[in-house]
């Protein structure tokens, strides 16, 4: 007994060691990010991303003489425990924003707790519905999923196909994509001949694809984050579908194309340009911002940058122009500027938000490429539709 | 609405080669089961526990091999990838579990429960979140083996073919030799098989030794089809557990039945209803079964009633 007492001492003395000096001069960010779990694949280049920009910012002093404190919370793509985090980052920590979650489900979870505690969230995840209709607080830095599929109806209208056959996994963000497809197939004549959901944790796709095959499919669009992308294209392949197959721009890891190996060969889809920095002409606007974040990136983790992890960057550029501009950290002020930020250039896009629009990049500012998979690397699509056609006006 | 247009009526989809089709998609998905339920049968055999840790065992020869795969050809990989395994299986029985004495089959299960998590955050810090491969063993990804419109992939044989030869070895081994028979005395009685000399506590170890080496060959065989990644062995591990009950625990043969059951059902699910039913199929499954006949398909319901679990 008296040793559990004297270890329980023990503990609480470490406890209040550990517990930081309380600086006054720093500015508390909070991340609730996917740093493990099914969609680490987002949430981990997210993490370092920010690891690295705060450590940066810090070494040159900080925003106007006061250093970023940055609290990670790893959420695990849980949306249960991105709402605790959400609760925890707000009431306790008291931060003055929250960069993240990771994927859409979480952030729909948090949404409302944001806008309840007054406090700024800028997701990293692509779902429309995350700022449409608009709240106050909340912003996101990813291309519209809506977006993406327009440009991936443009170039099957362009190749002159009009079956589809869809596939999505069942997170949210599969759910989000599905349902653009399904509302804008219509718009651009395409016909959904097969829609089809899996398990986001499924090993193997045989049965699924065999279905959308024969349903007479001319092509497949595949939505999801998991590995199960790259194992769809397999399963195509291996049962001689011979179509083009498209993706989402959740398929921006190079890692997955090796996945899939051979059988990734020609797979088209849309995704910012972080992926063809070094391809891109030397005129091009975010090229500079591009090839500087790849090299840190690269050189301080020893693996590819992925566009991910740019959304991260984007959100927190975002963050400190904000704060400069504001010239306070009064969470009202740094919200404020951020409506009125113009011209920010991103990993994403160029970044103009405005009262109305939280995004801040739309599919006009040029923030997709359409890319293919050549020879296990990604390259630009040759044959491309051409960005102005058959673009609708945004609201 | 689209899936109603998808659907021109059952006649269009009763043709042979798609009826072929998705029997090899279930083909698929079965052995993949059988061959993880495999080990979980291995250690109830032994000890009449389940260890949930089965599913990292099957990650872990996954990993291994794909990181060992840089520095040497493949069939070195894989048996280096097994063999260290197997080593992890035995410090794993030696650290945690051999110092008990008599535990209780709710604290064992707590305990396999505790180092599947342990197993799962050590490989997230070791390997990262990243998804990984071994190489199709023949060919490549696309590379497929066609018969008319059906179409099979070679490393779906090359699963069967392990599996196959698997059962058969470990049907000799726990029927015929002593060394097996002696294990499956401990499982039925531990006092019993103490008073005729056995030593339990080393049955208990080559038994972690042995599942931990057929989940490590499991991992590497199946890894080309369905990825590897820290968190992989999870899922494998409750397909794996469903089939394993569904066959009746401890029998392998029954379990390769029993996947391919499972596996062919929920392929032919994906056939008729929207695919987000094909777990609700095999879990329907698992379910009834435990209500109605707990012993498993092929399990005898005699048997079952004197086991503990």
């Amino acid at each position: 007994m008296k040793v559990c007492k004297m270890f329980a001492v023990l503990l609480l003395a470490c406890m209040i060691m550990a517990t930081p000096a309380l600086a006054k001069d720093t500015i508390k960010v909070g991340a609730i990010l996917a740093v493990t779990g099914p969609a680490a694949f987002l949430g981990a280049p997210e993490a370092k991303t920010l690891e690295m920009m705060v450590e940066d910012i810090n070494k040159k002093g900080g925003i106007k003489g006061k250093t970023i404190e940055l609290i990670i919370k790893d959420s695990g793509a849980s949306p249960e425990k991105a709402l605790s985090f959400a609760k925890q980052l707000i009431e306790e920590d008291k931060v003055l924003a929250i960069i993240g979650p990771s994927t859409s489900g979480e952030t729909m979870k948090i949404k409302s707790v944001a806008e309840e505690g007054k406090t700024i969230l800028i997701s990293c995840a692509a779902a429309e519905v995350i700022v449409n209709p608009v709240a106050k607080y909340v912003f996101k830095t990813p291309q519209m999923d809506r977006d993406a599929v327009i440009k991936i109806f443009q170039q099957m209208k362009f190749m002159k196909l009009t079956k589809a056959g869809v596939l999505s996994s069942n997170s949210g963000f599969g759910d989000a994509g599905k349902k653009q497809i399904e509302k804008l197939a219509p718009e651009y004549g395409i016909q959904i001949v097969a829609n089809e959901v899996y398990d986001k944790a499924a090993t193997d796709l045989t049965a699924e694809v065999t279905k959308v095959k024969a349903s007479g499919a001319e092509a497949i669009i595949n939505w999801s984050i998991e590995p199960a992308q790259a194992i769809v294209i397999k399963n195509a392949r291996q049962l001689g579908f011979k179509g083009p197959i498209f993706q989402s721009h959740g398929f921006g890891n190079v890692k997955y194309a090796q996945a899939a190996g051979e059988a990734a060969e020609g797979v088209i889809f849309p995704a910012g340009r972080l992926l063809v920095a070094d391809l891109l002409p030397s005129d091009h606007p975010q090229k500079a911002v591009l090839m500087q974040y790849k090299k840190d990136y690269e050189t301080k983790y020893k693996e590819e940058a992925s566009t991910f992890g740019g959304h991260a960057y984007d959100a927190m550029t975002i963050l400190t122009k904000a704060i400069e501009k504001a010239g306070s950290t009064d969470k009202e002020a740094v919200r404020t500027a951020i409506e009125n930020l113009k011209g920010i250039v991103g990993t994403g896009g160029v970044f103009s938000f405005s009262p109305q629009d939280h995004n801040g990049i739309d599919i006009n500012a040029f923030s997709f490429e359409m890319l293919t998979v050549k020879k296990g690397k990604f390259a630009i699509l040759e044959t491309s539709a051409k960005h102005e056609e058959h673009i609708k006006p945004k609201k | 609405m689209a899936g109603a247009l998808s659907r021109p009526g059952l006649l269009y989809h009763m043709n042979i080669e798609l009826l072929s089709q998705y029997l090899v998609a279930g083909l698929t998905y079965g052995t993949i089961y059988a061959i993880v339920a495999i080990g979980f049968n291995i250690i109830y055999n032994a000890t009449g526990i389940i260890n949930f840790a089965q599913g990292e065992f099957v990650m872990l020869g996954g990993m291994i091999a794909v990181s060992l795969h840089h520095i040497m050809p493949l069939p070195a990989a894989i048996l280096a990838a097994v063999l260290m395994a197997m080593i992890i299986g035995a410090l794993i029985e030696i650290i945690f579990i051999r110092w008990l004495v008599s535990p209780s089959v709710l604290r064992m299960i707590i305990i396999t429960i505790g180092i599947s998590i342990f197993i799962r955050e050590a490989a997230l810090h070791i390997w990262g979140e990243s998804v990984r491969a071994l190489p199709y063993f023949t060919g490549t990804e696309v590379t497929v083996i066609s018969i008319g419109d059906v179409h099979i992939s070679p490393q779906v044989l090359w699963v069967t073919g392990t599996s196959a030869v698997m059962v058969a070895l470990l049907t000799f081994f726990f029927s015929y030799t002593l060394l097996g028979k002696q294990m499956r005395a401990c499982a039925a009685n531990r006092d019993a098989a103490r008073l005729c000399g056995i030593s339990t506590a080393n049955m208990v170890t080559l038994s972690f030794v042995l599942s931990a080496g057929i989940g490590a060959l499991a991992g590497c065989v199946v890894s080309p089809i369905t990825y590897v990644q820290y968190d992989s062995g999870t899922g494998l591990a409750i397909k794996g557990f469903t089939v394993a009950i569904l066959g009746g625990l401890g029998n392998s043969t029954a379990a390769i039945a029993a996947g391919l059951v499972l596996g062919i059902l929920e392929s032919f699910s994906v056939w008729v209803l929207p695919t987000a039913f094909k777990d609700v199929v095999s879990i329907s499954i698992l379910l009834l079964i435990l209500f109605v006949r707990p012993s498993g398909i092929f399990g005898s319901v005699e048997a079952s009633r004197l086991k503990e679990f």
